[in-house]
């Protein structure tokens, strides 16, 4: 990879970084909060994903318009709901409610050494190796 | 990098130098990546309280890694690009690792605690 796209990917980390801290996800009690939907319910995580999806969408019709034949965008079309994909994200959803970390946020944690994260990541690597060793996954 | 040479071993170790004496200015003390290191660990520990005990975050992370990739994304690249996108599958996948979250603290909130 060329060092100017590699500087602009490092930049593109540190926006996201910079984007979970301030918004609150890297920590997992705001996280739980929100999952928390019969308790003190924190809707502060939909405000992030409505922000989040809101320029993401946008940003991609734009995008979608330019004729560039160098700009390379992923494919508009959907992979199928399979079985792998209910399963997994259900699977995901456990893990997920359990700890109040997804990947994002477990690695922003990891930088902090927070002691959770010690312990998350490297079980999360090696859960992820499980899934690409025995069932394919990408 | 594809071209080591010496130079390369001999500018690393200047940067090494630099970035030590640095930090010892900076610190008053001597700064080794050992010391340095335990002593971060200690006042993350003393910063954050865990969640939950350590044991459940290790079983969290393993599922957390193998659901995400047998699933195909997570929180980012299902619930923001794919679901920014209009993709079907991303917003089936969200929202089955939601409800499930959902319900798994429900549980726990409830009978674990």
């Amino acid at each position: 990879m060329k060092a100017g796209k590699m500087i602009l990917f490092f930049v593109a980390g540190g926006l996201f970084g910079t984007g979970l801290a301030i918004s609150g996800m890297t920590d997992p009690a705001r996280v739980i909060g929100f999952l928390d939907l019969f308790g003190a319910w924190d809707p502060a995580l939909l405000f992030v994903m409505a922000g989040a999806v809101g320029v993401y969408g946008l940003g991609m019709l734009m995008l979608r318009r330019v004729k560039n034949r160098d700009l390379k965008l992923p494919s508009p079309t959907p992979s199928p709901i399979d079985r792998q994909l209910i399963v997994g994200s259900a699977i995901f959803g456990v893990g997920w409610g359990l700890g109040g970390f997804c990947p994002g946020p477990a690695l922003a944690n990891l930088g902090a050494l927070r002691v959770e994260a010690l312990l998350f990541v490297p079980a999360m690597a090696i859960g992820m190796f499980l899934a690409q060793r025995f069932f394919g996954a990408d | 990098m594809n071209h080591y040479t010496l130079w390369h071993a001999l500018i690393g170790g200047i940067l090494i130098g630099l970035a030590s004496l640095l930090a010892t200015v900076l610190s008053g003390k001597i700064p080794g990546i050992s010391g340095v290191f335990s002593f971060a660990l200690w006042q993350s520990a003393a910063l954050f309280r865990p969640m939950r005990p350590l044991v459940v975050m290790a079983i969290a992370g393993l599922l957390v890694g193998f659901g995400t990739r047998l699933g195909g994304g997570c929180t980012s690249g299902h619930g923001v690009c794919g679901v920014g996108m209009g993709a079907k599958d991303s917003i089936a996948a969200t929202l089955i690792f939601i409800v499930t979250a959902m319900m798994i603290v429900f549980i726990y909130n409830r009978v674990v605690l």
